[in-house]
């Protein structure tokens, strides 16, 4: 005896189909916004000349590093490296897309991050959603991106955006939780309003917890801009897949690496935007 | 120091006696921290203590009806074991502890019902806090630390900056505004907890073990500095600490506490001298070292003193420029010939009598070898400084009451460390 299949799938598809014919808008409306915004984006680093926006980086790199010339001398020598390769352009693309997705991560995590560190029932609420979110594989969040935006950049920031989400907003609730009760007690005792105390005694002090959650979220995001080009997000992640396709193992290992510097140079950047200082 | 800090305390008392009120109120303050306070007071209120509470409800009663009243510009100590609720009541006085019964009136308002904004006003104007550990805010330089509580009032950069500068001056870290915290010693830190308090101008100073976590030379020299200040602005200090010699040396008055109630309230001499029971007994049995002082361990150089040959004006001169209350007087061989006060020699100055006319001569004098244990009486009668002179009548020096109980203080702790 045979059970029927049960129509899962047709169950499915007529979700989307609902709730493409009521907030097809919607979903029109983001596709748009982050089309442009990624477009723009990217042409901004595309007027500026390579070399200048090398220039700029290595000296970005200098300054952030508080004037480690070693690292600002690799940081030129890689880019080079990338430009050199012919690949810049597709970097570009994917540094925007980084951006992108890492702004809107960020935008999203923070907030969230700080509501959720002030309050235990959000807290609970939050856990196993992140939890289910960091033990689900990557690409699995490409499949409702791409069902509600189709093929392209979109999804690909969509899916990045969710998936590099839950570090930076555990680390940011972290941050804030294990600021020192005496601290508090400060800010409290000082007669602060709730909103100084965010302000000017919680969140600088969480500061470097929080930032090593951006750093967490940017280094997700790029790894998840190469899953992304699957769906055809584009940049180097494209030549890498292409790369595996074809079986060219010389094309696919330049833009690997061109990868890994951008990863490096990202890393370098926000780990050290904010100097860490001894507690108490 | 001591002596003269509690001169300016007892010239407000006289001044104003009539409308002296106090400056900190408590009554009836009981904190439980637990699930079912009520359960833990009902039980409290049968009679049951402290243990017998916590091993029935969990709950414990951390300040069992506690009442005191500090008078402004008085230093008053709460002292008593760890667990025994310090931190607890001086929590409450800011509320970053809410009571759970009680009232507490801080200028003759009821902090325990004020509206989040009062209660903000409150403790931005009239109560600092000083913390054990320090408690820097770890991203800001040393003056914006400093200047903190002004930026919390929405004062302007430059303003609050310079007044910040101003206090740090004052606590002797001049030119470190800007260091940052980790880059100082412990002391250093306090001074900037002390600073950051200082700078709001805050009426009332609240110190939770401020000066447990520095090491004994450190700690002698911020308690010194701690008087020094006391005396300069006459800010009203309540300081927790579980160290009597400190309590002894800083208290106008100690209150000791034990399992969240006070035991004993009373001024340094009468803790020492009358001990209400057999625990406050043993918390001061240890300090009876008077045995092993003498009068020269404990007395201070006497200065200033009068010629005999200078005139009453000279004299009342000198006094009101020390502000104390009286002046010993000596020849050139500094032989000591008597005393006079400062009522005295201002009358002297009216009626243009001669220092002969007002010099009282019947004064208590001890040998420099006389044992502490003997003469203590004697000082902590005295309502003046005593002096000390030796067989051949010279003045060697003066002992006032607050230098034997910071001696003993001292002592105590040299006796600790060597045991
Ligand atoms: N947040 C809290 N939750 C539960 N119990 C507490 C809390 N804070 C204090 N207690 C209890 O209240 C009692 C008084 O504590 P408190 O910290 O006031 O003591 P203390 O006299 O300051 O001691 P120490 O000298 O160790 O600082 C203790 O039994 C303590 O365990
Ligand atoms: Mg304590």
């Amino acid at each position: 005896m045979q059970l029927p299949k049960l129509p899962v799938g047709e169950a499915v598809e007529a979700l989307v189909d609902w709730i493409e014919e009521y907030f097809g808008w919607l979903l029109d409306g983001i596709s748009e916004g982050l089309r442009f915004l990624v477009g723009g984006f990217q042409d901004l680093l595309l007027i500026i000349p390579a070399l200048v926006l090398i220039l700029l980086s290595s000296v970005l790199v200098w300054l952030v590093t508080r004037r480690d010339t070693r690292l600002a001398v690799l940081t030129a020598l890689g880019l080079l490296l990338v430009w050199n390769l012919g690949l810049w352009d597709l970097a570009m693309l994917t540094l925007a897309l980084v951006i992108v997705s890492t702004v809107l991560a960020l935008a999203i995590s923070i907030p969230v991050g700080i509501a959720a560190a002030g309050s235990d029932p959000l807290n609970a609420a939050l856990r196993p959603v992140l939890d289910l979110m960091q033990t689900m594989p990557s690409f699995v969040y490409l499949i409702p991106a791409v069902i509600f935006f189709g093929l392209g950049s979109v999804p690909g920031i969509i899916a990045t955006v969710v998936f590099a989400m839950p570090p930076a907003l555990r680390l940011t609730n972290l941050g804030i939780r294990q600021v020192p009760t005496e601290l508090i007690e400060v800010a409290d005792a000082f007669g602060t309003t709730p909103r100084q105390k965010l302000l000017k005694v919680q969140i600088p002090v969480a500061l470097p917890t929080i930032m090593a959650g951006v750093n967490q979220c940017i280094m997700l995001a790029l790894s998840m801009t190469v899953i992304a080009s699957m769906i055809g997000a584009g940049g180097l992640g494209y030549r890498v897949l292409v790369g595996i396709q074809r079986v060219d193992i010389g094309m696919g290992f330049e833009a690997g690496l061109a990868i890994v510097i951008i990863a490096i140079i990202l890393d370098r950047i926000t780990q050290n935007l904010v100097p860490q200082h001894e507690n108490r | 120091m001591k002596s003269e800090g509690s001169v300016i305390f007892e010239k407000i008392s006289i001044e104003d006696a009539t409308q002296l009120q106090p400056i900190v109120s408590v009554k009836g303050l009981t904190r439980v921290f637990g699930q079912d306070p009520e359960k833990a007071l009902a039980l409290h209120r049968s009679g049951r203590s402290k243990q017998e509470i916590y091993e029935e409800t969990g709950s414990t009663l951390a300040l069992n009806n506690v009442s005191f009243e500090v008078m402004p510009g008085e230093t008053f100590v709460l002292m008593g074991l760890s667990g025994s609720g310090k931190s607890t009541l001086l929590r409450c006085i800011n509320r970053l502890i809410d009571p759970t019964e009680g009232e507490i009136l801080i200028d003759g308002e009821d902090i325990v019902g004020m509206s989040q904004e009062e209660l903000r006003a409150t403790r931005r104007r009239k109560l600092g806090m000083i913390f054990q550990s320090f408690a820097l805010l770890p991203h800001r330089t040393v003056l914006d630390n400093i200047a903190f509580g002004l930026e919390i009032q929405g004062i302007p950069a430059d303003e609050r900056h310079r007044k910040a500068e101003e206090v740090l001056q004052m606590v002797g870290l001049g030119g470190y505004g800007a260091s940052m915290p980790g880059e100082l010693s412990g002391g250093m830190k306090q001074r900037v907890g002390l600073a950051r308090a200082l700078t709001s101008d805050p009426d009332i100073l609240l110190m939770d073990e401020a000066f447990s976590a520095l090491d004994p030379l450190i700690r002698r020299d911020m308690q010194d500095e701690l008087l020094d200040l006391q005396q300069r602005l006459g800010k009203t200090i309540i300081f927790v600490t579980h160290d009597l010699d400190e309590a002894l040396k800083l208290g106008d008055r100690i209150a000791l506490m034990k399992d969240g109630a006070v035991v004993q309230i009373g001024t340094p001499e009468e803790i020492l001298t009358n001990p209400e029971n057999a625990y406050v007994e043993k918390f001061v049995a240890d300090v009876d070292l008077t045995r092993v002082l003498s009068a020269s361990d404990v007395m201070r150089r006497p200065e200033p003193v009068a010629q005999c040959t200078a005139g009453p004006r000279v004299a009342l001169h000198l006094m009101e420029e020390h502000d104390i209350q009286g002046i010993f007087v000596v020849t050139r061989q500094r032989l000591l010939r008597g005393r006079v006060t400062l009522d005295d020699a201002v009358e002297a100055v009216k009626k243009g009598k001669q220092m002969t006319d007002i010099l009282i001569t019947d004064i208590p004098v001890v040998a420099p070898d006389a044992s502490l244990g003997d003469i203590i009486s004697l000082i902590v009668e005295s309502p003046y400084p005593v002096a000390v002179a030796d067989d051949t009548g010279r003045l060697r020096g003066v002992i006032s009451r607050g230098a034997i109980l910071a001696a003993l203080a001292r002592k105590g702790e040299d006796t600790h460390a060597a045991s």
